[in-house]
């Protein structure tokens, strides 16, 4: 039954044709019909699995923009009876968030600055560099990427309480600038670089440029796709990094937003309210920030895995 | 990774660029030094120690160890819970990220929107997530009790039962197949489309062209998605901290069913402050991690790599 009717449809668009190709048109038409089947299947399944990637964001608008008394109701409110935006200022004063903003700020911009200027520079050796045991250290660049943070931490705590940069902004700023957390831009930095003909370079070279010229006015101008990424990467890193702040930041108003938020979270009672109302404002600028450059960052993640 | 390569002349400026390429590197050696493979010496060193940070420290020989493989219970429990997470979070976010790439890679217009709804988890603050997911998973209020209550099933308490609660971490990390995925749609992107017809030219379906093209050729993606994926399983820090938490015991979920490796790190080192304790702990992490790697590599016979 169902190949009859396989078979019928797809013969109708072609019976009004030349009938000796038939046994082509049925072909033809089948697989065109297979074609759309497949399409149809396709949107449906990118459909379904869109919404369970969405829904947890309409959940954090909604729970943030939600009257009180609609937040724990049963059945479930989807759309609330009138927009609360009350929610966001309040809980902006409540902690000291502005405070937060600040702080994780200065961080991300000195981690921005630090991780692409290093991993342009080292990327650059890595790619054009001729020195004994380069790829011996670029494999060590490569295995620091499995180092887990834990291990690394207790001598680093020790290490920055010795020379008394605990709760201070120094071990999540100093870091970047020593390649440290670089390892994978550097990576994609220098993968970047390789693409650069080096033809450009010994031509340069002829001319009488110096390596740091030619790194300057060259590669550097040839790679701010690259560049940029490194920076969005550094930035969402930074501005969501956990751990860190975790561990070195210690006094309320040296705090970072993702502890700001997650000190929410810490009493018996948790206001879900303002937890989602702090966690959509922390949210927000890397939601923006990805929307407008999210090219970048699939070209970045790409450059990288597509070799490895 | 190819190197820059047939250069049998030797310009003038190479020997210069040995030093410079050093210089260049520079940055990023002095950080191996300084913030990677020095803490690393001094964690082991450390580990042989009783030191916690209050007294000076006496060293015990392999007594840590010792404790941790004979009494410490938490450390078995640790373990355990991270080989479970680990063991449900790789292949499953390995089969959807391929899954939707696959999706991604039909050629229908409008996936890009697609895409970017898949990455957007992945820019966002694990800190929002978790505390979002934790409100979204609560048994009476929460909407996926909700939604699976909708088909018939009542959903189980997650969070609050030592059975569900890491399943429900292996749901949440699965949020985070959009870099993953942007690899793999790369990855299906460079495989030489006349091998598909080729194929269907020998008369393969969909499946045999599958697994007899699409899996071989991107099994080296496959390769890096996994060791990458395996490696941030073992780390999985956060995200547990922030969905579990209490104001009396930290993250360990119920009966310690999410007290995860990292976190177990953490607690000893940084709430308790057994420095030595537990940075025999971490070296012990960073040898799972070292030879999870290792062994994928040893079997990846599997992959195939088109030259050599």
């Amino acid at each position: 039954m169902d190949t009859n009717g396989d078979f019928s449809l797809s013969r109708e668009p072609h019976t009004h044709s030349k009938g000796g190709r038939t046994v082509i048109g049925t072909w033809l038409g089948r697989k065109s019909i297979r074609r759309a089947i497949r399409k149809g299947l396709t949107i449906l399944l990118l459909l379904f699995a869109g919404f369970f990637f969405l829904l947890p964001f309409y959940w954090l608008f909604l729970t943030a923009v939600k009257p009180a008394d609609q937040i724990f109701t049963i059945p479930l409110v989807f759309w609330p009876r009138e927009f609360v935006w009350r929610n966001f200022p309040d809980v902006w004063v409540k902690a000291p968030f502005a405070r937060y903003t600040a702080n994780t700020s200065i961080i991300a911009a000195f981690n921005i600055v630090g991780h692409t200027l290093v991993s342009a520079l080292v990327g650059y050796g890595f790619a054009v560099g001729r020195f004994r045991g380069r790829d011996f250290l670029f494999v060590v660049l490569l295995a620091t990427m499995m180092i887990p943070p834990q291990i690394t931490i207790i001598p680093l705590f020790v290490m920055y309480r010795y020379v008394h940069w605990l709760d201070t902004f120094l071990p999540l700023i100093v870091p970047p600038f020593f390649g440290v957390g670089s390892a994978f831009y550097i990576f994609l930095m220098r993968q970047f670089f390789l693409t650069i003909p080096l033809e450009l370079e010994e031509a340069a070279r002829m001319d009488g440029a110096s390596t740091l010229r030619i790194f300057w006015s060259i590669y550097l101008p040839l790679s701010v796709p690259a560049l940029t990424a490194v920076g969005l990467f550094s930035f969402i890193y930074a501005w969501n990094d956990f751990f860190g702040p975790l561990v070195f930041l210690t006094r309320r108003e040296n705090w970072t937003l993702t502890l700001g938020l997650a000190a929410l979270a810490n009493p018996q009672y948790i206001d879900y309210k303002e937890v989602m109302a702090a966690g959509l404002l922390v949210s927000l600028p890397c939601i923006v920030v990805f929307f407008v450059a999210q090219r970048f960052f699939t070209e970045g993640v790409t450059l990288t895995g597509i070799k490895g | 990774m190819q190197v820059s390569s047939n250069r049998s002349h030797k310009p003038r400026y190479w020997q210069i660029q040995r030093v410079e390429g050093y210089l260049l590197i520079s940055p990023w050696l002095i950080g191996l030094v300084l913030f990677t493979l020095g803490p690393i010496m001094v964690s082991f060193a450390l580990s042989f120690t009783n030191w916690d940070i209050v007294r000076p420290a006496d060293f015990i020989g392999l007594q840590n160890y010792i404790r941790i493989f004979t009494q410490d219970r938490l450390f078995k429990q640790a373990l355990y819970n991270t080989f479970y997470f680990a063991a449900g979070s790789v292949p499953l976010s390995l089969a959807l990220a391929l899954g939707l790439a696959l999706l991604l890679n039909q050629g229908i217009r409008g996936t890009n929107i697609a895409r970017t709804v898949f990455y957007m988890p992945s820019v966002v603050s694990l800190v929002a997530m978790g505390l979002l997911w934790r409100f979204m998973l609560q048994p009476q209020i929460g909407v996926v009790n909700y939604l699976l209550g909708l088909i018939g099933i009542q959903g189980p308490t997650w969070l609050g039962s030592p059975i569900w609660s890491k399943p429900a971490l292996i749901l949440v990390s699965l949020m985070y197949v959009g870099p993953q995925t942007v690899i793999f749609l790369a990855g299906l992107k460079g495989i030489p489309l006349h091998l598909y017809e080729a194929s269907e030219l020998d008369g393969a379906g969909t499946l045999a062209k599958f697994r007899h093209v699409t899996l071989p050729m991107l099994s080296p993606t496959i390769f890096f998605n996994m060791v990458t994926s395996v490696i941030h399983a073992f780390q999985v820090f956060a995200l547990v901290y922030v969905m579990f938490s209490g104001p009396s015991t930290p993250a360990h979920g119920p009966l310690n069913s999410t007290l995860v490796y990292a976190l177990y790190v953490y607690e000893q080192a940084f709430q308790q402050l057994h420095m030595g304790y537990a940075s025999a702990l971490a070296w012990i992490m960073f040898l799972i991690i070292m030879v999870m790697t290792l062994l994928q590599l040893r079997f990846s016979r599997w992959v195939y790599y088109e030259r050599g």
